[in-house]
C-alpha cells in the first residue's frame, strides 16, 4: 500500500468565522489531502473512478468542508443542508471528503470496496454518515434534491438543498424533468453544480449527445445560471455564499472542471474515467499533488 | 372472520384511498401527496382542494415524482405517491429500487387503476406485470386489497411501516368482503373459507369471485378453503405451508399475469417446503382490448372459471 501521512486527513470542517483567505488556504489543504487519499483509496481497490473524483474534489471540499450547514457528531440533524452526489460513481473522492469532515474515521476509508466494507463503490445513504441519498444510477440525484428542496418548504425552513451533478450525467432524461419541476416551484434554496469537465466514459459530451448551450438550455428551464472554474476554490467559495444567484430561482451553476485534474497525464484524458494507476503512476501523481 | 359476498353494489377502491389519505393528514401535518398530473385519476380533487400545499405534482414525470418523494422522506415529509400503476410501476422502476427500496425511504406508492382496470384502452395501459416485477425488488412491501375496507386499512398499515410499501388500489367494482371486525396485519393472510380437498388463494379484485366459487364447490360436495392474501411480500409462508399440507392441492387465482405474481410467489413456497399439485390462474400476457369485465371472462377469471379449474385440478390431485 502506498503510504499517506494520516495527518494530512486531520482538517476537519473549516470554521466560516475564520478570514476567507484563510478559509481558502485550508481548502486548498484539505482538497489536497483528498486527492492523495483518494489515490490510495483506488490504488488500494484497484477499482475506482479517479478521473471524475479529481474533477469533482474542489466543488466538494468546497461545500462540504466551508459551506453547508451540517454536523458530521449528528449527521441525521433534521434542519441540517442536504448535499446530493448524483454522480455517485465518484464515491471516492465523496468519502475521503466526508472523513476530512470528521463523519467517520478515516481509517475505515482502507476498506474502500472491500468485501462487506460500508464504503461500496456507490454510496450508500444507510451505510455511510453524511451520505443523504444513494446514488449510482444516473439521474437520480436531481430529483431527489428537489423533493428535499420541496420539504423544506413545506416545514417553513430556511436549510439549502445542493446536488452534484455529472455533465455527461445530464443526457438522463430525468434532470430535465426535476430541472422544469424545480423551476416550477421558484425553489431559490436549491443549487445545481454541474462537474463541467466535458468527458463521460467513453467520449467528449459534445460527440456523444451534444449539451451546448447548456447555460441557455438552463436559463430556458428557468433557472439563474452562472459559470465559474471548478478548481477555484476561493471563486466557488465566494459563489456558494452569495446564492442564491438570483431570488426566485433555483440556481445553476456550471462549474468548469477538468477530468484528473491537476495530475498532468490524467487530465482531460477520457481513459482516465475509471483507469487504475499503477504504483508508478500512483507515485508520479503523488509527487505532482505535493 | 367475517366474510359475505354481496351480489349489491360494487365500490371503487379509489375512494377509500383518497378519504384514508385525507384522514391521514388531518392527523399527521408531515403527510404529502405526491403526483405525476394523477390527482383526478387518483380522485384526489377534494384533497386538493382541501390541503393544497400537500399535493405536489410533478408533472407527466413519473420517475422524477418517486424520486422526489424520496427527498421529501429524507426532508422529514411523509409522502404518498398516486399514479397510474401501469406507469409508476414500469417507467419509475429504478426510482423504486434505488431511491425508495435500497434506500429504505419511508414511503407509499399507490398504484391506482391496476390490473385491466384500463381494459379498452389497450396493453399499453394494463397493468398485468406490476407485481411481478416489484415483488422482486428487496425491502419493498407489496400489498393488493380487496375491498374498501381493507384498502383502507392496508394504506394505514403501510403509512405506519418502516420502510417504503406498494399498495394496489383497484378501480375495477368490488363489493364489500370484509366486515367491521376486520383487523389487516402487514404480512398476514386471512383463511376466509375452512376447506380441506383444495385450497383457492388468491387477493384483490378476484377475492370476491373466488369465494362464489367455493361456495358451488361446496355444494357440490368440495370443501374449498379460501385463503386471501393481501400482502404478496412479505409472504405468509405458514398459511401456504398449511394449504398445501392439509389440503393437497391449491389454485391460484389473481389479476395479474400468470407468472411472477401471487401464484408464483405461492409457487415458490409450495415447491421448496411441500410439493401439491398446484394450478395458477391468470392473464397469459399482452391482451386484447376489452372490457375489466369482458377480460375476465374471457379469461376464465370468473367465479364459473374458478370453479371449473379447482374441479380439474381435484381430478389431478386424485390421478
Amino acid at each position: 500500500m502506498i503510504p499517506v501521512p494520516g495527518d494530512v486527513l486531520a482538517v476537519g470542517r473549516i470554521d466560516r468565522r475564520l478570514p476567507f483567505e484563510e478559509r481558502v488556504r485550508l481548502l486548498a489543504q484539505a482538497a489536497r489531502a483528498v486527492r492523495r487519499r483518494d489515490l490510495q483509496m483506488v490504488h488500494a481497490a484497484g477499482l475506482g473512478h479517479i478521473g471524475g473524483d479529481f474533477s469533482s474534489a474542489d466543488i466538494v471540499a468546497v461545500l462540504m468542508l466551508a459551506v453547508l450547514d451540517v454536523d458530521p457528531l449528528q449527521p441525521q440533524m433534521p434542519d441540517r443542508d442536504r448535499f446530493v452526489m448524483s454522480k455517485g460513481h465518484s464515491s471516492g473522492v465523496l468519502y475521503a471528503t466526508l472523513a476530512v469532515a470528521g463523519f467517520f474515521d478515516p481509517a475505515l476509508l482502507d476498506e474502500y470496496m472491500a468485501p462487506l466494507s460500508t464504503l461500496s463503490g456507490h454510496p450508500d445513504a444507510r451505510k455511510v454518515p453524511g451520505v443523504e441519498a444513494s446514488t449510482g444510477p444516473l439521474g437520480h440525484g436531481l430529483p431527489i434534491a428537489v423533493g428535499m428542496a420541496i420539504g423544506a418548504v413545506l416545514e417553513g425552513s430556511a436549510r439549502r438543498t445542493f446536488c452534484l451533478v455529472g455533465d455527461g450525467e445530464l443526457q438522463e432524461g430525468t434532470n430535465w424533468e426535476a430541472l422544469a419541476a424545480g423551476a416550477h416551484r421558484h425553489l431559490e434554496r436549491l443549487t445545481v453544480v454541474v462537474d463541467r469537465n466535458g468527458l463521460q466514459q467513453g467520449a467528449a459530451t459534445e460527440e456523444t449527445s451534444r449539451l451546448e448551450p447548456l447555460a441557455d438550455k438552463a436559463r430556458a428551464f428557468g433557472w439563474a445560471v452562472e459559470e465559474v472554474g471548478g478548481h477555484d476554490h476561493a471563486a466557488l467559495l465566494k459563489l456558494f455564499e452569495s446564492l442564491p444567484i438570483r431570488p426566485g430561482q433555483p440556481s445553476f451553476i456550471i462549474a468548469h472542471t477538468h477530468k484528473g485534474y491537476p495530475v498532468s497525464f490524467m487530465k482531460d484524458r477520457v481513459e482516465w474515467h475509471h483507469k487504475i494507476p499503477t504504483t508508478r503512476e500512483i507515485r508520479a501523481a503523488l509527487e505532482e499533488l505535493g | 372472520m367475517t366474510s359475505t359476498v354481496e351480489a349489491a353494489t360494487l365500490f371503487d377502491c379509489r375512494d377509500a384511498f383518497a378519504s384514508t389519505v385525507e384522514e391521514l393528514a388531518e392527523q399527521d401535518e408531515r403527510v404529502v401527496v405526491v403526483c405525476s398530473d394523477s390527482v383526478g385519476s387518483s380522485k384526489l380533487v377534494a384533497f386538493k382542494n382541501r390541503y393544497p400545499d400537500k399535493v405536489v405534482n410533478v408533472g407527466i414525470a413519473e420517475q422524477t415524482m418517486v424520486g422526489v418523494a424520496a427527498g421529501l422522506a429524507n426532508s422529514g415529509r411523509r409522502p404518498i405517491v398516486s399514479a397510474a400503476s401501469s406507469f409508476v410501476t414500469a417507467r419509475a422502476l429504478e426510482q423504486i429500487k434505488v431511491d425508495l427500496a435500497y434506500t429504505n425511504a419511508k414511503v407509499v406508492i399507490c398504484g391506482m387503476s391496476p390490473g385491466v382496470a384500463y381494459g379498452e384502452l389497450g396493453p399499453t395501459h394494463h397493468s398485468v406485470e406490476d407485481i411481478a416485477w416489484l415483488r422482486v425488488i428487496d425491502n419493498l412491501a407489496v400489498i393488493v386489497p380487496a375491498d374498501p375496507r381493507e384498502t383502507r386499512l392496508a394504506i394505514r398499515a403501510a403509512f405506519e411501516h418502516e420502510g417504503p410499501v406498494f399498495v394496489r388500489v383497484s378501480r375495477m367494482g368490488v363489493p364489500n368482503i370484509y366486515g367491521e371486525d376486520y383487523r389487516f396485519r402487514l404480512g398476514m393472510a386471512n383463511r376466509l373459507r375452512a376447506g380441506t380437498d383444495l385450497t383457492v388463494i388468491t387477493n384483490g379484485t378476484l377475492l370476491s369471485h373466488a369465494l362464489a366459487a367455493a361456495d358451488t364447490l361446496r355444494a357440490r360436495g368440495t370443501s374449498c378453503r379460501v385463503v386471501s392474501v393481501p400482502t404478496v411480500k412479505p409472504l405468509d409462508v405458514e398459511e401456504i405451508i398449511s394449504a398445501a399440507q392439509e389440503t393437497g392441492a391449491i389454485l391460484t387465482v389473481e389479476e395479474h399475469c400468470a407468472h411472477g405474481g401471487l401464484g408464483s410467489a405461492v409457487a415458490e413456497v409450495v415447491v421448496s417446503s411441500h410439493p401439491v399439485p398446484m394450478r395458477i390462474m391468470g392473464f397469459p400476457g399482452f391482451l386484447p382490448t376489452g372490457s375489466a369485465l369482458w377480460l375476465l371472462e374471457h379469461f376464465g377469471l370468473t367465479a364459473d372459471g374458478i370453479s371449473v379449474a379447482a374441479a380439474e385440478l381435484m381430478t389431478r390431485k386424485h390421478s
